[in-house]
């Protein structure tokens, strides 16, 4: 058979590619049958390919070494390519795995080579600061590639750099964002990029003092960042100095020896580090109201109400949107529930600690309505520490977990209310553990209603003689 | 940048170029936003220092005055270095700056204490929290823990950084004791235990809290403990709390010394050694005893690598046939690493192989000759041969400039 000639663009010509190879496949023609052009001229002499020759179709991994190896700058990468395609197509379905195989590792090396390449100028690539006409900031960078990969790595700079306008120069082609588009142009020069920027003084001292001279290692600094990157990095000019002078620095310090302290020693201040957690009440609710949210909803807290020294300490869940609202907690439907139950045993709000296991409303929105979220266990564990706290200022003589949750934050592991009710130690806390009063609320059924809120004021009976 | 700034950068820089960990991978895939900045990678090194170290993060110290006394640590309040203190909105620049010129990956933020513990955590979180609420910053944050802190400010922390980190610093109680005497092996197990549980727990419910895990760092050669120990403290760490990394740092000669400590060159062929022996833990399948056995007296070889070391103690078990050898014994060959091992088993399903295709799997040929068989290759000669300990040590090094 004659010899096939296929000329592509200068680069990586994926488009190219493919057509070639559909039209090669659809007329048989072996590897050896065709001479690939990747020079970008056109060739006189070269082979019309079949516009319309069928798509073929190839595993995903062969597509991804096409579309990696292709931006390899060794003009053997097309019929390298080819060869593999064929192979696989004539038979050879699993010849990807076989990375022993010469083809496939010589193909490997070329991909791990584009990678290194994408890498290095993910790395090394310098931003500097300049002006557009309009006076809007663009920053600007230059650098010269390997290999063809600069389409390649505009993914890697648009999801990095979105909000900023910046452009990419390279001898083979530049990218331009200007933060919402794209534009791929012509070949660019390093002149057309500035020649300085505000913050490169900084960044050298920075390199410079987070180089350690006691273990200089320039072999180390060499394989990783070769020479031929160092022109458009402008720390590297800092490096001939650094290594001269490092080992009479290293000689220096030895020499010099221990050192006397010349201050007297900080007593007071180190002894006042002892004092650094809040130590009253007040200041831990500051600390609390100052701090963000730990479950997604409300923006603020809704702190523990009551005298110190109160004898019952009812922790519930979280504040629902009654509370969240007002900013007191127990005061929604569930609450009034509560208080109305102890107002009847003779218990006004105002002699009980009302607090909650998580200090934040956590909901979802729904339109206008916002939907209660129980908080999960590492949520609820995010606020023990808090409530452990609260419960230490506030000292009563008995805790009342009201539900799973508060439960769960009083003894750091999860307990089943059903189980677990009645009189028991909730931690260190003498404590009692019954339903949350939302619970009585929602049983739709009116009788059971009714034997649950008979249990529950039992309960709260019990309690109040516990604490008596 | 002013004058003033930049002298505090140098500082700041220069007093936290101590600590090891400069990992920037391990983070969730983020991109900016609309009007946001930066992306999260698998870790890229934006430049080397002659000490051969990568540059990712922007590695600094919030302030250098510290309240305590470590004596292994240059920032000690005994120690008559520089003081400087950043501000948080200085800070937030820097990196911000520094950023969107590709200088780096993100913040490494630690600090010295100053006031309290908690004082000095509360303003390294809220740098964290500026720049991720108020620049939209989806770059990469590590922020050093303070294990003496509040946990209630670590739960806060954990919700703004990629990961968190608490350095045990020194391998056992003792040294711990008597180099660093405001620390306390409790208190940092504790806090350890808690940074756990929350990322577990966090992880559970898809939500964000030091989503790259927790990492460590021991300071080895600051005191007398042995790389057995260091390695039993290493594996019980990564057990127990899920470590991502331990670090490991040569303890360094630095400039207003201590005088408990000697100043002397850093053991920097022992830290490669721990680094080699950590790989074997969590990837070969290696446990502690085993690695240390490759040595002597509890320090491992420093000519030849822990793996290699095992395995000339144990040439009863070689040479093994790469063709049917299992992967947990393919693990054990020097010269074999695990990518390599893994394509091995695949591309033994389709052919038997041969020394040349051996060769193109790993670039360890040389040291793998005598310890596997393939369809070509039968070492048994050399595998018995009395003198392949030298062999197979590299030929002696020229010493460092000391």
């Amino acid at each position: 058979m004659e010899l096939q000639r296929v000329s592509l663009d200068k680069g990586a010509d994926l488009i190219g590619f493919r057509k070639a190879v559909r039209g090669l496949v659809a007329r048989k023609v072996p590897p050896d049958g065709v001479i690939w052009n990747a020079g970008g001229e056109t060739d006189f002499f070269g082979t019309v390919i079949d516009e319309d020759a069928p798509p073929i179709s190839l595993s995903r991994a062969l597509g991804t070494m096409v579309d990696q190896v292709i931006c390899h700058r060794d003009p053997q990468r097309y019929a390298m390519l080819y060869r593999l395609i064929w192979r696989v197509l004539q038979g050879e379905r699993a010849l990807l795995d076989i990375a022993s195989d010469p083809l496939v590792h010589a193909l490997e090396m070329m991909r791990k080579s584009v990678r290194r390449d994408l890498h290095k100028m993910h790395a090394f690539l310098r931003f500097r600061q300049t002006a557009d006409p309009d006076g809007a900031e663009r920053y600007v960078a230059w650098f010269e590639p390997d290999d063809y990969i600069v389409e390649a790595t505009s993914n890697f700079f648009i999801e990095r750099y979105r909000g900023l306008r910046w452009s990419i120069l390279t001898p083979v082609g530049s990218l331009h964002w200007d933060r919402e588009k794209l534009v791929i142009g012509p070949p660019g020069q390093r002149s057309d990029a500035p020649e300085s920027d505000a913050f490169e003084a900084a960044w050298r001292s920075y390199y410079e003092s987070t180089f350690n001279p006691a273990r200089v290692n320039t072999k180390m600094m060499r394989t990783e960042m070769p020479k031929k990157y160092w022109l458009n990095l402008p720390e590297t000019q800092a490096i001939p100095d650094l290594v001269r002078s490092a080992p009479a620095r290293v000689r220096e310090m030895i020499a010099r020896g221990a050192a006397m302290p010349v201050k007297r020693n900080p007593d007071r201040a180190v002894a006042a580090m002892a004092q650094q957690e809040p130590q009253s009440l007040a200041e831990l609710n500051n600390l609390i109201a100052a701090s963000e949210p730990l479950v997604p909803g409300a923006d603020h807290a809704v702190l523990g109400e009551g005298p110190e020294g109160a004898a019952i300490c009812f922790v519930g869940e979280q504040p629902g949107d009654q509370e969240d609202i007002e900013g007191h907690p127990f005061v929604g439907p569930a609450g009034q529930v509560l208080l109305g139950e102890l107002t009847a045993l003779g218990i006004d709000r105002g002699d009980v600690y009302l607090t909650n296991a998580v200090k934040h409303f956590k909901f979802e929105q729904r339109g206008k309505r916002r939907i209660h979220r129980s908080p999960s266990t590492g949520e609820v564990k995010h606020y023990r520490w808090w409530l452990m706290k609260e419960l230490s200022f506030v000292r009563p003589r008995l805790v009342v977990a009201l539900g799973a949750t508060a439960a769960l934050a009083l003894t750091g592991k999860p307990v089943s209310v059903t189980k677990a009710r009645g009189e028991r130690l909730l931690g260190d806390w003498p404590g009692y553990v019954t339903v949350h009063p939302a619970y009585l609320l929602r049983l739709p059924d009116e009788a059971a209603k009714q034997q649950a809120l008979m249990d529950f004021r039992a309960d709260l009976e019990k309690i109040k003689a516990l604490a008596a | 940048m002013d004058d003033k700034l930049a002298a505090k950068l140098r500082t700041l820089a220069d007093a936290a170029k101590y600590d090891a960990s400069c990992a920037s991978s391990g983070a969730p895939k983020r991109s900016a936003g609309v009007d946001g900045l930066g992306s999260t990678s698998n870790g890229i090194c934006h430049a080397y220092t002659p000490d051969g170290r990568c540059i990712s993060l922007l590695k600094i110290l919030l302030t250098n005055y510290c309240l305590f006394d470590c004596a292994y640590c240059i920032n000690r309040r005994s120690s008559n270095v520089k003081r400087a203190r950043f501000t948080v909105d200085e800070v937030v620049s820097l990196t911000v700056n520094f950023y969107k010129r590709n200088y780096i990956e993100g913040l490494f933020l630690s600090s010295g204490i100053i006031r309290s513990p908690d004082y000095t955590m509360e303003q390294m979180m809220l740098v964290a929290k500026k720049l991720r609420r108020e620049q939209g910053f989806a770059g990469y944050i590590h922020l050093k823990t303070i294990p003496e802190a509040s946990p209630w400010l670590i739960e806060q922390a954990g919700r703004w950084a990629d990961r968190l980190s608490i350095n045990v610093e020194l391998p056992t109680e003792q040294s711990l004791k008597e180099l660093a005497p405001e620390k306390n092996g409790a208190t940092i197990a504790t806090a350890m235990g808690q940074i756990k549980e929350r990322i577990t727990e966090a992880k559970e419910d898809k939500r964000r809290f030091s989503p790259a895990g927790q990492s460590t760092q021991i300071i080895v050669g600051a005191d007398t403990t042995t790389d057995a120990s260091v390695l039993q403290t290493t594996s019980s760490l990564y057990k127990n709390y899920a470590l991502r990394r331990v670090y490991y740092a040569a303890f360094s000669p630095i400039p207003e010394a201590s005088a408990i400590l000697p100043l002397k060159p850093p053991p920097l062929q022992r830290e490669n050694r721990l680094y080699q022996a950590d790989w074997l833990l969590r990837f070969y399948g290696f446990t502690p005893e085993e690695i240390s056995s490759g040595g002597d007296n509890g320090m491992l070889d420093l000519e030849v690598d822990p793996k290699l070391a095992w395995a000339l103690k144990n040439r009863h078990r070689f040479p093994l046939d790469v063709n049917t050898a299992d992967r947990e014994m393919l693990l054990r060959v020097p010269g074999l690493g695990v990518r390599a091992i893994d394509r091995i088993m695949t591309v033994r399903r389709h052919t038997t192989l041969r020394l040349a295709d051996v060769a193109r799997l790993t670039s360890g040929v040389k040291r793998l000759l005598p310890f596997l068989i393939t369809l070509d290759h039968h070492p048994t000669k050399l595998s018995d041969r009395q003198d392949l300990r030298r062999l197979l040590v590299a030929p002696p090094r020229q010493a460092s400039l000391f």
